[in-house]
């Protein structure tokens, strides 16, 4: 046996680089499943853990001020464990050194204990002390961006009065993992912070003295979520509730749980077509070594080694190049793990994070690629097996070819020898000759559906930002507010147009199915903020009606003329039936759209408004902002520019690295497949290489002969790998679907060509090694010997 | 290019440049040689493991002849043919192809060399499995300057019949044909045979000698046909022996043998 497994070391170091071509692709599909769910795990454990050391709440509800004694009748609702209330408010910061309006959401802690849900975790200084209303503590991605330190302040505009907050201690809560403010896409470190305040200060502050704005409640684990959250809705509707929501809402959750769908995503989609891949390559190698060694194996067989040796050694084969991949897919996706592990660390503000190696992962990952491996190469050893030892003996007698039927059209003399040969070659094994198709395919499937995302956020950000949303400010006013106010706004320095809005917190029903939602009631002649169709063209906003998001619409399973059931959550709570209008395409959020007087009609109420719209002067927005930042009705700035910037930015740092592995990964797909195709042409063609070089064929001559059929089998390849990508890219956005965002589906003809491109240079790439080898061809020996 | 002076010199009626003939010419003088070779020497390997394939060998061989290059296994008689097809180069030495000195050429002239006046028939028939025997044929005579047509070459080999074969189709004598064809096809100057009835058995190898016997006949091709069967040496113009990588000897047959009377 000794001498066998040293024939194997002989055999595999003599194909050396097509074993490490093999175990590459392996390697690639091994790495994304321990970085996915290697990742997936480590976040999903810190999470849970996280959630119940610091009790995490399970229902949470605003409302505008409900009594305090009403706290104790929902504790008393069964199934519920337990319930806190809390005065919430978002308020406009002004803080030394940044002339930009940020946006503080400042949330009430109970002064003389610890916050029975959602706790927080003290990262420096210290907690509040009792009677000291001016004492924060703020939140650490805040507290970061800022530079502060205990000790530092900064002012809020509270209740029309400008407050200076004192810091006593950075803080980490499980409600905020995730934090994002409001109207916003992505985390904006410097421009939205969260900060804990005592209850009683906050609480004379709003005059919410006896009273709570906010709930949440932790819950039994038997308990019935709808059920709960039905009758906490029937408790506080009399005092402005806006809907009480599950985690599944809750956005911090929402996100972190997108994100590890995304992970999931990705580690079922992107494997199987590497390990496929590789099952694939690995089956033409055994399957080539079997054909070459068939007097070795004869001989073997003759001398007494039973068939299931002879199996054992070729699947030693398979193994060894299987469990090479195996342990360069670890350390790759070791690495991964630890490299998108600080990126979450960074997105996500959890008190503890360890991209942990788990044995199961890795044990998983192994088992699948061994049983792919075994798998795809079963029918090559099983060859072996089968072979009588004496018909291995005698060399395998000439394949036999035939015409193909494309030159029976042909009219004899048109296609050259060399060109014959090749298409004979494909239609000889024409399932190998699929399978590399599908293989180099694959390659560019995986550069499409990853450089895909590029193009999406970029069509995401063209639409959202340069299409829909043109103002450069919007400005949230604390109440509802006369139409007048927006006249004194457009007064403000640098502003060169302005445009009211109002927006209203509604659930919607249709038949069976209530979504909770927000209605924007925009001018019907709005210029900066647009409603686009599923076309991008700005859509017009009838004076009656409602325009739903398609999201929306599917969530509600309503059309246009449908009739829905509008509930308002705030003011005086009108419940009216209102028609679809029409749909309009959005990405973020699922939003609906009214004429701005309609919905004032449909409230009730005079011709009010909730806030701005800006065009400004970029010269002067130092100016615009020190007024915004001490105007009292102002409860909100949202900067476009800024929200522009971090968007890319968020973008950039989470994306560009995991998409530049990915087309490393379909170059190496590519390279994988050709390379090892041509060694395979190579070592099957290259007794009539040699012979046609002896003739006075010259080497371009040769390798046209054993590249060409690569050649064309990579033409039929590259557009059916675009085919494929589109369809991997369309699976991508529809499980990246949710209702706080979608991706666009949405390919540029340039990622076509980028992925194209890609592959050719990998083909490129193989074929210059394969040359090197053509010429290097032994012409006399190849003449000596039998083949 | 060496190719285009290689074919056209092929006609031209001038002595050759190289050095003058010495001990392998026999009589008729006003032969016209096609190859001289002086002091070949090829050495494989180095130091302890250094094979000396040939030792010094002067041969020339005259433009139309058959010559069969006899000798035991391990002689030097396919190193030396191989280093006239220009598919080797001597470690020493000297070969010229009329007044072409080979030994000086590159790779690749040496290709333009074979392409244009060679013609290689090997023991093993090396035919293109994918290709049927017309195809086999074609595949030569599409790269080729004026050639016979396939069907044409195929019949000079007795082959007019299995045209569409493909070699799996075709027994070892007919694969052993069309390599015959597949050679002569370009009308290249000279053939090159290394053992070609060495996988065959006498009767199927009669067949393959008689179509090497008529090219040589019907249209002129200076001929080198390896072998170590002495019966085989009787078809011969001259049987060149060689024993240890030298020339051991060379006799002149006063009567040729028709092939088909051969017989081993
Ligand atoms: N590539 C090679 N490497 C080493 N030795 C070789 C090689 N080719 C031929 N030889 C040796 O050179 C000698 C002559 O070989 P060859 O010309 O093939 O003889 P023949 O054709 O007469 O049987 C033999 O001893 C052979 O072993
Ligand atoms: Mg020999």
């Amino acid at each position: 046996m000794r001498a066998l497994n040293r024939k194997l070391l002989r055999d595999l170091w003599r194909i050396k680089t097509q074993v490490l071509a093999i175990a590459v692709v392996v390697g690639c599909g091994v790495a994304i499943i321990v970085m996915a769910l290697g990742t997936m795990r480590s976040l999903e454990e810190t999470r849970a853990t996280y959630y119940e050391r610091y009790r995490f709440a399970d229902v949470f509800a605003h409302v505008k001020r409900a009594p305090e004694y009403l706290a104790e009748r929902i504790a008393g609702i069964p199934g519920v464990k337990w319930a806190e209330t809390r005065v919430v408010a978002d308020v406009i910061l002004d803080v030394p050194g940044m002339a930009e309006p940020a946006t503080g959401r400042l949330v009430s802690i109970p002064e003389h204990r610890r916050p029975a849900l959602n706790d927080l975790t003290l990262r420096r200084g210290r907690l509040l002390a009792p009677d000291r209303p001016d004492e924060v503590l703020v939140d650490e991605t805040f507290a970061e961006a800022h530079g502060f330190r205990p000790g530092d302040h900064f002012f809020a505009m509270i209740n029309d009065k400008k407050r200076k907050l004192l810091i006593v201690g950075v803080a980490l809560s499980p409600e905020y993992i995730y934090s994002v403010g409001p109207g916003v896409l992505v985390p904006d470190k410097r421009r939205f912070g969260v900060m804990w305040i005592s209850r009683e200060a906050l609480a004379s502050a709003f005059d919410l003295e006896g009273a709570f704005n906010d709930i949440s409640l932790s819950l039994l684990p038997s308990a019935s979520r709808p059920e709960i959250i039905e009758r906490l809705d029937v408790l506080l509707d009399p005092y402005g509730n806006t809907g009480a929501y599950d985690r599944d809402d809750q956005v911090s959750h929402a996100y972190l749980s997108g994100e590890m769908d995304q992970l999931v995503a990705t580690a079922t989609v992107a494997p199987p077509i590497f390990l496929g891949v590789a099952a694939f390559l690995l089956h033409i190698v055994v399957t080539r070594l079997v054909a070459t060694e068939r007097e070795q194996i004869g001989l073997l067989k003759s001398f007494g080694y039973g068939n299931a040796a002879v199996g054992w050694h070729y699947l030693k084969v398979v193994l060894f190049v299987a469990g090479l991949g195996v342990v360069l897919g670890f350390a790759g996706g070791a690495y991964l793990g630890r490299l998108i592990t600080e990126l979450y660390t960074d997105l996500f503000r959890l008190p503890f994070l360890h991209y942990r190696l788990s044995l199961d992962v890795f044990a998983l990952a192994a088992l699948v690629t061994l049983a792919a491996a075994v798998l795809g190469t079963l029918n090559a050893v099983w060859r072996a097996v089968r072979l009588p030892p004496a018909e291995a003996m005698v060399p395998a007698p000439p394949a036999v070819y035939r015409r193909t039927a494309v030159e029976r059209l042909e009219p004899r003399g048109l296609v050259g020898q060399p060109t014959r040969m090749i298409l004979r070659h494909i239609v000889r094994w024409p399932l190998r000759a699929a399978m590399t198709t599908l293989g180099i395919s694959l390659g560019v499937a995986v550069l499409v559906s990853t450089l895909f995302f590029f193009d999406a956020i970029e069509h995401l950000i063209q639409t959202y930002f340069h299409h829909a949303q043109r103002q450069d400010v919007t400005v949230t006013f604390t109440e509802p507010s006369v139409e007048r106010v927006v006249y004194e706004v457009g007064r403000l320095p640098g502003v060169l147009a302005v445009e009211p809005y109002r927006a209203v917190a509604v659930r919607l029903r249709h038949g069976p199915r209530s979504e909770r939602a927000g209605i924007s009631g925009l001018e019907p002649d709005a210029a900066l903020r647009r409603v686009l169709d599923t076309r991008l063209r700005q859509a017009a906003i009838p004076p009656d009606g409602i325009v739903l998001s398609t999201k929306l619409a599917e969530l509600l399973a309503a059309a246009p003329g449908d009739v829905l059931t509008v509930e308002v959550l705030e003011g005086r709570r009108p419940v009216r039936q209102v028609p679809v209008a029409s749909l309009v395409e959005e990405y973020i959020g699922t939003p609906a759209y009214m004429d701005r007087h309609a919905l004032n009609r449909l409230m009730r109420e005079g011709p009010v408004v909730s806030g701005a719209y800006l065009q400004i002067d970029g010269r002067q927005e130092e100016a615009l902002y020190r007024e915004l930042k001490d105007t009292p009705v102002v409860a909100g700035v949202a900067l476009q520019t800024v929200a522009l910037r971090t968007f890319r930015e968020t973008m950039a740092e989470t994306m560009d690295i995991m998409i530049s592995f990915y087309v490393m990964f379909g170059g190496l797909i590519a390279l994988g497949v050709m390379y090892n195709s041509a060694r395979i042409a190579l070592s099957e063609h290259g007794r009539e290489l040699a012979t046609l070089r002896v003739l006075g064929f010259t080497r371009f001559e040769a390798l046209y002969i054993l590249l060409g059929e690569l050649g064309v089998l990579t033409l039929l390849a590259l557009p059916l790998g675009c085919l494929i990508g589109y369809g991997i890219a369309w699976f991508f956005a529809w499980s990246f679907d949710t209702d706080l965002f979608r991706i666009p589906m949405f390919i540029e003809r340039a990622t076509y060509g980028a992925a194209v491109l890609v592959v050719l240079v990998a083909g490129a790439a193989s074929a210059l090694i394969v040359r090197r080898r053509v010429d290097r061809l032994n012409l006399v020996a190849v003449l000596k010997t039998r083949e | 290019m060496a190719s285009a002076g290689l074919s056209q010199d092929r006609s031209a009626n001038e002595r050759p440049r190289g050095p003058q003939g010495t001990a392998s010419g026999p009589g008729r003088p006003e032969r016209r040689r096609a190859f001289v070779a002086r002091g070949l020497t090829k050495v494989y390997g180095k130091g302890e493991v250094a094979v000396h394939a040939l030792r010094g060998v002067d041969l020339e061989l005259f433009a139309g002849e058959l010559a069969v290059l006899l000798g035991p296994s391990g002689s030097g008689k396919s190193t030396l043919v191989n280093i006239m097809g220009g598919l080797d180069v001597p470690t020493a030495g000297q070969v010229f192809f009329h007044d072409l000195e080979l030994t000086a050429f590159d790779e690749r002239a040496l290709t333009a060399y074979r392409r244009e006046n060679v013609g290689f028939v090997f023991q093993f028939y090396n035919l293109v499995p994918s290709l049927t025997a017309r195809e086999n044929v074609a595949l030569i005579t599409d790269i080729a300057r004026n050639p016979l047509a396939p069907e044409e070459a195929l019949g000079l080999v007795g082959l007019a019949e299995r045209l569409d074969h493909f070699p799996a189709e075709l027994s070892g004598g007919e694969q052993q044909r069309v390599a015959v064809a597949r050679a002569i096809a370009k009308k290249p100057e000279v053939l090159l045979c290394d053992e070609p009835t060495g996988a065959l058995d006498s009767k199927t190898g009669v067949l393959v000698l008689e179509a090497i016997e008529r090219v040589n006949r019907e249209l002129g091709t200076t001929t080198a046909m390896i072998t170590h069967n002495a019966a085989i040496a009787e078809m011969a113009d001259r049987v060149i022996s060689l024993a240890d990588g030298r020339i051991a000897g060379v006799r002149e047959n006063a009567t040729k043998r028709p092939a088909r009377e051969l017989a081993w």
